[in-house]
C-alpha cells in the first residue's frame, strides 16, 4: 500500500529540519540571514507557545499549525520538525546497526504518572509565571544549547584547523574564529541532558519524548483524538510481532493488537515491516474495533491523572527541584572565576574600587528582566548570531528562573551599535524585534564612571578608550590636566551597549561599566551641532 | 596552547606561501632605518579635489607608485576600518582612495596587495559597511581578517620606551611594502588620529596600550617599522566627536591629502589641516623627539597643490 512510503517521505522531511537546524545554531559566520531563521524555526512548538502567551503576536501562530498537524495525523511534529527527536532517532538508529539488533523494540507500559506530572508541573511553573521547567525540558532549547555548547566547538576546531591550510593554498573562504570560552558550570546541566537523551535514545528508542518531554506529553494526549491513526487490524493480523519490535515508542501491543497512539511518533517504521498489510494509518480506527475497547479502558483512567497532575506528585517533584536548585546554587558560587576572556598584560597597578553592578543586562528588545525572565527558553540561538558575542549565557545572573538564560556580558564582548539580530531571530518572543532607530535610543543598563579607577586619574596618561567606542557621546572626554582628557559620563544619552566596559583597560575593576536597567528605557538621542568651518582650498597652513 | 601555537604558526606560514611572499619582510624587522626612497618632496599636500584625484596628483609629483612598489612585490595597504558606519561619517578612510590606492600599486607591478584591519566595531560588518569591501574587491585586492588573535606575532621593540614588545599582525611582517592609508579624525583620547595612531590597527593588544601611557606607546611603536608611504585621507575629516563620531554634523568638507614617506612630518601637516599644532599633539610630538620622523614643516620640503 501507499502508506509504507510514509516512511521514506517521513525520513526526508526530518533530516532536511534536522540538518538546517544544526547549521543554525553552529553557524559562527553569521550565514543565514535573520529572517530566514526566524521563517525556519516558526513551527517550533514551544517557543511558538512562549511567543504567543507573552506578546500575543500573530506573527507566532506556529504552534496552531502543529496543533492542527497533530489533530490530523498524530504527532508528525515529534517525527520531523523537533530537532531533538529526531537527532535521537538517528542516535538510536545508529545504536541499532552497530549493535546489529534486528528487532530492538518491544512494547513497554506508558510511564503515565511521571509524563504528565512533568507535563502538569511546566503548566503550574507557567501559570505562576515561571518559565524554568519549560527553560529545563523544552526539547528544541535542549537541542539549541547540545550544539551550541557541544557541537559547535567541534565545528569551530575543524574550521580552525582546516582555515589555515586552506590559506596556505591560497583559498581564502575559511579564516579562523575565536569566541569567547563558555563556562563549565554553564555546560553542566545541558550535559546532563545530553547524556540522559544519549542513553534513553541509545537503549529505548523514544522514552524521553514519552516520559520527560512536556511537548510530546501535550501532543501526545491530543492524538488520541487525531483523525488519522495507526492500528492494527486483527483480521489480518497474523501475530508475527514484527510492528511491536521496530516501534521506538514502544507503543504497540502486537499481543494484545493495540496501539496506544499518544506514544505514537509517527515514524511509520510499522507502516513499512508489516507483511500482512495490518497495520493501518487511517481515519478508520479505534473505536468500530471491539477489541480496542480495552485500550480505551487504561486511556479513560489516563485522563483522571491528567486532571489532576500537580497534587499527587508535587512533593516528590519539588524534592527534586530543591535538589537541582542547591546544586546551581553551589556551582552558582562559581561564577566569578570565569575563564578570562581578555589576554592582556598584567596592569602596572592594579584598581582598588570594586564595580557596584545592582541588575544584570538583558538584551535590547527584551523590555525588561521580567518580561525577558519569563519568555526566554535559553535555547542560545540569539547567543550564536550575536556578531559581537556580547551574548552569553549566563548560570544564576538572574537568578534561578534565569537559569541558563543569555545575557550582556561586556567582557566578552559589547552591543553593535546598528545591530538588531538577537531580537530577529528570538522564537520565543523573550527578545522583541527592534528596528534600527529605535534600538539607538533603548537603553538596557546606564554608564557608570568610577574616576578614582581610571588610568588619566591614577596614572596621569592618555587612555579615552571608552570615549573612542561610545556610539552616542554618553562618554565624552572632557579638559583635565593640560593635555589630559578625563570621561565625563551622561547617563541620559547611555544606551547601554557597554562597549567603554568592554574596553576599559583596568584591571581587576573596571573604571567604567554598564548597571543593567530592570526595565528598560528610552535614552535621549546624543545632541550633536554642526560643525562650522570655512575652508580655502588654496590655503596651505603649513 | 600547544595547539594554539600550532595554530598561529601554520596561519603564518600560510599567509606566506598564500600569499607567495619572499622573506624580505622579515628583514626589516632588524633595520632600524628604512632605505629612503629618491623622492622630490618630504611631503605632498594636495587641497580642492576628489580623493581619487588628489591622489593621482600627489603620487604624479611624488615621482610615481614605482618609487615604492617594485615589479613583484607583495604590498600591505591599511587603512583605516575600526568602525560600522558608512563612509558618509568619515570614521574610516575614504574608499575610493583605498581603491585608487590599490589600483596604483598594480599599475607599478605588484604581485599581490592585501588590506586588512583590526577594527574596533565587529570586523565584517566594518569592512563592509565602510565601503572598503567593495573598494577592495573592484581593485583587484585581497581584504584579510584581522581580528583574530591567531594572526598576531610576538616583536620587539628596542628602541621602546614604555612599549618593549607588541603583538603585530602577521600580514606586515610579510609583506614587502607598507602603505599606511589613515584618516584624519578628532580623538577623544589621543587628541588626533592620523598615520602615528592608525598603526594600532596593524597589532593585538590596544587595551595595553592605553593602560600604560597611550601617546608614549604610539609613538614607541613608531620606532619599529615605519610604513613605506603614508597617505592621509583629509577629505571629509571629523573634527568632534572622534574618533567614532556621532553623526555626519562632526564632519567637514576638507577636500585635503596628505602624502608623506614620514609618518611624524604627514602628521604634523594633517594636525595643521586640522587647526592644532603638532607639537601639541603628544604622540606627534614624542615621536619627533625620540627621531621617528620630522614633525618641524619648516625645514621640510614641500610640495602644495591645488586641484
Amino acid at each position: 500500500m501507499q502508506t509504507r512510503y510514509l516512511k521514506p517521505f517521513r525520513v526526508i522531511i526530518s533530516l532536511f529540519f534536522l540538518v538546517l537546524s544544526t547549521l543554525i545554531f553552529i553557524d559562527f559566520r553569521n550565514s543565514f540571514s535573520e529572517g530566514f531563521i526566524s521563517s525556519f524555526l516558526f513551527l517550533q512548538f514551544a517557543p511558538s507557545v512562549v511567543k504567543v502567551l507573552q506578546v500575543a503576536g500573530l506573527s507566532a501562530l506556529g504552534f496552531l499549525v502543529i496543533l492542527l498537524l497533530t489533530m490530523l495525523f498524530g504527532r508528525v511534529y515529534c517525527s520531523t520538525i523537533c530537532p531533538l527527536g529526531i537527532f535521537q532517532d538517528v542516535v538510536s538508529w545508529l545504536s541499532v546497526k552497530l549493535r546489529r539488533k534486528k528487532w530492538p523494540y518491544r512494547y513497554a507500559r506508558p510511564h503515565t504518572v511521571l509524563r504528565y506530572s512533568l507535563l502538569g508541573l511546566t503548566v503550574v511553573f507557567m501559570l505562576f509565571g515561571s518559565i524554568l521547567l519549560l527553560n529545563l525540558l523544552d526539547p528544541y532549547s535542549n537541542f539549541g544549547r547540545f550544539v551550541t555548547y557541544f557541537a559547535k566547538p567541534l565545528a569551530l576546531g575543524l574550521n580552525n584547523w582546516v582555515a589555515p591550510m586552506l590559506m596556505s593554498s591560497g583559498i581564502y573562504t575559511l579564516y579562523p574564529v575565536t569566541l569567547p570560552a563558555i563556562r563549565w558550570e554553564v555546560m553542566l546541566f545541558p550535559l546532563v541532558m545530553l547524556v540522559l537523551v544519549l542513553w534513553l535514545s541509545l537503549k529505548y528508542g523514544r522514552l524521553y519524548c514519552n516520559t520527560v518531554c512536556p511537548v510530546g506529553t501535550l501532543l501526545g494526549y491530543l492524538s488520541r483524538f487525531s483523525l488519522l491513526q495507526i492500528y492494527i487490524d486483527e483480521q489480518a493480523c497474523s501475530k508475527c510481532g514484527r510492528c511491536d519490535r521496530v516501534c521506538k515508542s514502544s507503543c504497540m501491543s502486537f499481543r494484545e493488537g493495540s496501539v496506544d497512539f499518544s506514544r505514537c511518533v509517527a515514524c511509520y517504521n510499522c507502516l513499512k515491516i508489516c507483511p500482512d498489510n495490518a497495520v493501518k494509518y487511517s481515519a478508520n480506527h479505534g473505536r468500530k474495533i471491539s477489541l480496542l475497547d480495552k485500550n480505551t479502558l487504561p486511556a479513560s483512567k489516563k485522563k483522571d491523572v491528567a486532571a489532576k497532575p500537580a497534587v499527587t506528585s508535587i512533593v516528590d517533584d519539588s524534592k527534586r527541584s530543591f535538589i537541582l536548585t542547591s546544586m546551581l546554587v553551589f556551582f552558582g558560587i562559581n561564577r566569578f572565576a570565569k575563564a578570562a576572556v581578555d589576554d592582556i598584560p598584567e596592569p602596572e597597578q592594579d584598581t582598588t574600587i570594586p564595580e557596584k553592578k545592582n541588575f544584570p543586562v538583558s538584551p535590547p528588545g527584551s523590555l525588561s528582566l521580567e518580561h525577558f525572565n519569563r519568555a526566554c527558553t535559553a535555547c542560545t540561538l540569539c547567543v550564536g548570531v550575536c556578531p559581537t558575542h556580547v551574548l552569553q549565557p549566563s548560570l544564576l545572573d538572574y537568578g534561578v528562573g534565569g537559569f541558563l538564560q543569555p545575557h550582556m556580558d561586556f567582557h566578552a564582548g559589547f552591543c553593535n551599535f546598528d545591530c538588531t539580530s538577537c531580537g530577529e531571530v528570538c522564537p520565543t518572543g523573550a527578545i522583541l524585534p527592534l528596528s534600527v532607530d529605535d534600538k539607538h535610543v533603548t537603553q538596557i543598563g546606564v554608564v557608570k564612571f568610577e574616576r578614582e579607577n581610571c588610568v588619566v586619574y591614577t596614572d596621569n596618561t592618555s587612555c579615552g578608550a571608552c570615549s573612542e567606542h561610545c556610539p552616542t557621546r554618553a562618554c565624552d572626554m572632557v579638559p583635565y590636566i593640560g593635555e589630559l582628557t578625563i570621561p565625563e559620563v551622561d547617563e541620559s544619552t547611555c544606551i547601554g551597549c557597554g562597549a567603554c566596559e568592554y574596553i576599559c583597560p583596568t584591571r581587576p575593576y573596571r573604571a567604567i561599566y554598564v548597571d543593567g536597567n530592570p526595565r528598560h528605557k528610552t535614552a535621549e538621542r546624543p545632541r550633536t551641532e554642526k560643525v562650522e568651518r570655512e575652508i580655502d582650498f588654496e590655503d596651505f597652513p603649513f | 596552547m600547544k595547539r594554539r601555537d600550532f595554530l598561529r604558526k601554520s596561519v603564518g606560514a600560510g599567509f606566506v606561501a598564500g600569499t607567495a611572499l619572499s622573506f624580505t619582510g622579515y628583514n626589516k624587522l632588524f633595520a632600524t632605518e628604512l632605505p629612503e626612497a629618491d623622492t622630490p618632496y618630504d611631503l605632498v599636500a594636495v587641497r580642492g579635489g576628489e580623493p581619487e584625484a588628489m591622489f593621482d596628483r600627489a603620487i604624479e609629483a611624488m615621482g610615481g607608485m614605482g618609487n615604492w612598489v617594485k615589479p613583484n612585490q607583495s604590498v600591505l595597504v591599511k587603512p583605516n576600518i575600526g568602525w560600522d558606519v558608512i563612509p558618509e561619517r568619515g570614521a574610516n578612510t575614504n574608499p575610493g582612495l583605498v581603491r585608487r590606492v590599490i589600483e596604483k600599486c598594480y599599475e607599478a607591478g605588484a604581485s599581490e596587495v592585501v588590506v586588512f584591519d583590526h577594527t574596533c566595531d565587529n570586523w565584517r560588518r566594518s569592512y563592509q559597511n565602510s565601503g572598503i569591501e567593495a573598494a577592495v574587491n573592484q581593485a583587484g585586492g585581497r581584504l584579510l581578517p584581522g581580528n583574530d588573535e591567531s594572526f598576531f606575532r610576538d616583536v620587539k621593540i628596542p628602541q621602546g620606551r614604555q612599549l618593549k614588545e607588541a603583538k603585530v599582525h602577521e600580514l606586515v611582517l610579510n609583506t614587502d611594502v607598507f602603505i599606511n592609508v589613515p584618516v584624519l579624525k578628532h580623538h577623544g583620547g589621543a587628541q588626533i588620529t592620523i598615520s602615528l595612531k592608525n598603526l594600532m590597527g596593524i597589532i593585538w593588544d590596544r587595551r595595553w596600550w592605553h593602560r600604560n601611557d597611550l601617546q608614549q606607546c604610539i609613538a614607541d611603536f613608531g620606532t619599529w617599522r615605519k610604513p613605506d608611504l603614508n597617505i592621509v585621507d583629509a577629505y571629509r575629516v571629523m573634527m568632534q566627536n572622534g574618533p567614532r563620531g556621532v553623526s555626519e554634523d562632526d564632519i567637514v568638507m576638507m577636500r585635503s591629502l596628505v602624502i608623506s614617506p614620514d609618518m611624524v612630518a604627514a602628521d604634523a601637516a594633517s594636525a595643521r589641516l586640522f587647526g592644532s599644532e603638532p607639537h601639541q599633539i603628544g604622540h606627534i610630538r614624542i615621536a619627533h623627539e625620540m627621531g621617528v620622523g620630522n614633525m618641524e614643516l619648516e625645514n621640510l620640503s614641500i610640495h602644495r597643490i591645488v586641484v
